[in-house]
């Protein structure tokens, strides 16, 4: 592969503390340098200046749907939406039909992913044989056959001892466990936020402390066994103070948050959009502002798009028949650039860390920084451009945002795996090979 | 009687999105009504040719043969459609239903669904009027609204009554219409429950709470009583039918301490020696037919001014149904 030089841009690259005024030099997929001023010599020439240069977005939860739901997304859909939005790697949860609880499922996800044109896909299994919660899959041979981690996604472990022994064999495989906090026998058949909103749209409400304790329990299980815990989706204020306090306290935790549950609180539920159904719920104002804090004071480590996507006629229901579920993929960086970057909570650089690098380190992926030798997995932002976000235009198949029509800042301009470009946004996604 | 703006506009999906006003242009439109189904001959032509579908997706006897008694006399056509032995029950969605039905082209859609909010979704899919007969948990306007026509017709007014609903308001669509309806009428509303069947944040709504059954008689002019269903026994809300009748029933000796006279008020259907004793649903203090009765009423005035091409209803009333339509 030839040379390229992404030339003239601000290159942030959190992870190691650089942010410069500069090029980046890639060989063969792989970043060479990052300077001031590297010369030309006979590299094709990238031209970023006005743009941010960083490492490509690692995504620590996303549904691909695919094997078993087809009609939402695919693997090739999803990875191309991924790079829309920036991402270069994204792990895929294993709640398909049938779920990816074994080496063969997990071959097929890393399979159907090379083919994809996108971001890198890479597997997640499992916890538990058909996610039912009652003994581990095989995480020995699910790792060989290329999952980076174990999780039931999107179901809580209900049982104490099960996730116990998952964090305490998850540790011979060197891969986090990532869990869904949450007491379900507390939340069972909530569909919103418990609180005044839910009371009065008359919905059954999640309260609060299922995740509380959830989240209380995980950590004290990580805290016993030394387990690498991973939480997902942290929606309270309490769940995240729990968090510092672990992390204070020396606990090998990592935990991520999404774009809605940082920016949207349940207020918005008041006319049954079923947009905002999303798992966990929406919570309060508190709630969203401790969450901020804590992304910002790295006790969160990292964003998640949790890319649920939800086909049209699966969302056109009555609030309490319509699944939970958001897209996520096209449009994190902008939301978050627009309502935390551009207000001054928070610095750009902390965002792409939160994005990339964070994710990089929670999952234990060789991806997300752009030091020499590393992949070239690139990210080219305009932090200036105004953009309205417009689900039609969306590459998923689904077009299920809670933030449709809004007005944003801050695009994704190009994306690159291994230093092909796998997403133009002036055009159409071009092709790029196997990584 | 003019009709007098504010109009309802094109659904009545619940009271919390009404006006004062609004309610009472209801409750004043509904006393006319309330003679008509007096009449020998029970009927007014005000809707006349228009077609009116009963969507009940949920079990009820009470307040779909209210509505289909309302509709009938003011002359309507109605279809009545059960969730059973319909398309519902082969998997047709409720947008594809009521699309269907729009297209043999109706003028009404009264719906009643197990999910809160299915008369909204409803409504702002299909330019047919839509009125809620009870959504989940969420709310039963018109139950809200015979409800309040009851209370005014025994004390002549809304303004300044106490009213305390009684019992399992976090499940109860007809607690949440009541407050929304009363309190915006300037009637002082408490709910007096387990606090197992109270829903978070309930006094953000405007209402006080009272623990002790005791304490609900002590304070209130009026006991809107809600109904237990047996099943919140099973979910564990309650640890027994027993003990819910001797902690929170309203009977007879609870009301002797009552310091002033007390409306007993009831959405049905009762269970009888559970959340209310015989000798009181029975009783002297007990307005329970007389809400049934306004049942009607209520409905016929609702359907009325959703109708919005309705001739005058002074003139149909006059006319005694011989008017032109």
């Amino acid at each position: 592969m030839s040379r390229l030089l992404i030339r003239g841009g601000r290159v942030i690259d959190p992870g190691h503390g650089v942010d410069l005024q500069g090029d980046v030099l890639v060989d063969d997929g792989r970043i060479v340098a990052v300077a001031q001023l590297l010369a030309p010599d006979s590299a094709e020439v990238l031209d970023a200046r006005g743009l941010v240069v960083c490492p490509g977005f690692v995504d620590p939860h996303a549904h691909l749907c695919e094997p078993g739901w087809e009609h939402r997304e695919t693997i090739a859909t999803g990875a191309a939406a991924a790079a829309a939005g920036g991402y270069t790697s994204v792990c895929a949860m294993p709640d398909t039909d049938p779920p990816v609880d074994d080496p063969a499922s997990v071959g097929f996800i890393v399979a159907a992913g090379r083919r994809a044109k996108g971001a890198r896909v890479f597997p997640a299994a499992a916890v538990s044989a058909g996610r039912k919660g009652e003994h581990l899959t095989e995480f020995g041979e699910v790792v060989d056959a290329g999952a980076i981690a174990v999780t039931d996604a999107g179901r809580a472990i209900a049982s104490s001892k099960l996730m116990r022994l998952a964090l305490e064999y998850a540790r011979s495989f060197d891969i986090p466990v990532l869990s869904h906090p949450e007491d379900a026998d507390l939340a069972r058949d909530g569909v919103m936020h418990e609180g005044v909103v839910s009371t009065r749209l008359g919905l059954k409400g999640k309260p609060s402390a299922a995740e509380e304790i959830g989240a209380s329990r995980d950590l004290a299980l990580a805290a016993a066994t030394g387990g690498r815990l991973h939480l997902q989706r942290v929606s309270t204020a309490v769940a995240a103070a729990r968090i510092r306090q672990a992390k204070e306290c020396g606990v090998n935790v990592t935990a991520e948050v999404t774009a809605h549950h940082l920016l949207l609180a349940h207020e918005v539920v008041a006319s049954y959009g079923t947009e905002f159904k999303v798992d966990p719920p929406l919570r309060t104002r508190d709630d969203t502002r401790a969450l901020c804090a804590a992304l910002a004071d790295g006790t969160i480590d990292c964003i998640a798009t949790d890319h649920a996507p939800r086909h049209y006629d699966e969302k056109e229901q009555a609030f309490d028949d319509a699944p939970f579920g958001a897209v996520g993929f096209e449009t994190t960086f902008a939301v978050l650039h627009t309502h935390l970057v551009v207000t001054g909570k928070l610095e750009l650089a902390t965002l792409i860390e939160r994005m990339s690098t964070g994710p990089r380190t929670a999952l234990g992926l060789a991806r997300g920084t752009l030091q020499p030798g590393e992949p070239a997995d690139i990210v080219l932002l305009d932090p200036e451009a105004r953009w309205t976000i417009d689900p039609g235009a969306f590459l998923s198949k689904c077009r299920n945002t809670p933030f449709a029509g809004k007005q944003v800042t801050g695009k994704v301009v190009r994306t690159l795996v291994g230093g092909r470009t796998v997403r133009d946004a002036s055009g159409s996604p071009r092709a790029a090979s196997a990584p | 009687m003019k009709r007098s703006a504010p109009t309802l506009g094109k659904d009545l999906t619940g009271l919390e999105s009404l006006s004062p006003e609004q309610i009472r242009v209801i409750l004043d439109t509904a006393e006319p009504f309330k003679e008509v189904s007096e009449r020998q001959i029970k009927k007014v032509p005000v809707l006349r040719g228009k077609t009116i579908v009963n969507l009940f997706f949920e079990a009820s006897t009470r307040t779909r043969i209210s509505f289909e008694f309302a509709e009938k006399r003011l002359a309507a056509d109605t279809v009545n459609i059960g969730a059973v032995g319909s398309s519902v029950s082969k998997g047709e969605t409720l947008v594809d239903t009521a699309r269907n039905l729009e297209a043999m082209r109706i003028d009404m859609v009264v719906i009643r669904h197990w999910s809160a909010g299915a008369a909204h979704f409803l409504a702002s899919r299909i330019p047919s009027n839509v009125i809620n007969a009870g959504d989940g948990a969420h709310e039963h306007p018109t139950q809200g609204l015979l409800d309040m026509l009851t209370l005014r017709d025994h004390f002549g007014r809304i303004e300044g009554l106490k009213v305390c609903i009684v019992g399992d308001v976090l499940h109860s669509r007809v607690a949440r219409s009541n407050i929304y309806g009363l309190v915006a009428l300037g009637a002082k509303v408490a709910v007096c429950a387990p606090r197992t069947l109270l829903p978070a944040g309930i006094e953000e709504l405007g209402v006080r709470v009272f623990g002790r059954v005791e304490q609900a008689i002590e304070w209130s002019d009026a006991l809107n009583v809600l109904r237990l269903q047996l099943e919140r026994m099973q979910d564990g809300f309650v640890p027994s039918l027993r003990e819910y009748n001797r902690v929170f029933g309203i009977t007879r000796e609870r009301l002797e301490w009552a310091p002033r006279e007390m409306l007993i008020l009831h959405p049905g259907p009762m269970n009888r020696g559970v959340e209310i004793d015989s000798d009181v649903a029975d009783g002297p203090h007990s307005v329970i037919l007389r809400q049934v009765t306004n049942g009607v009423a209520v409905r016929m005035a609702v359907l009325y001014l959703l109708t919005g091409d309705a001739p005058d209803l002074a003139e149909m009333a006059r006319s005694g149904g011989a008017g032109r339509a």
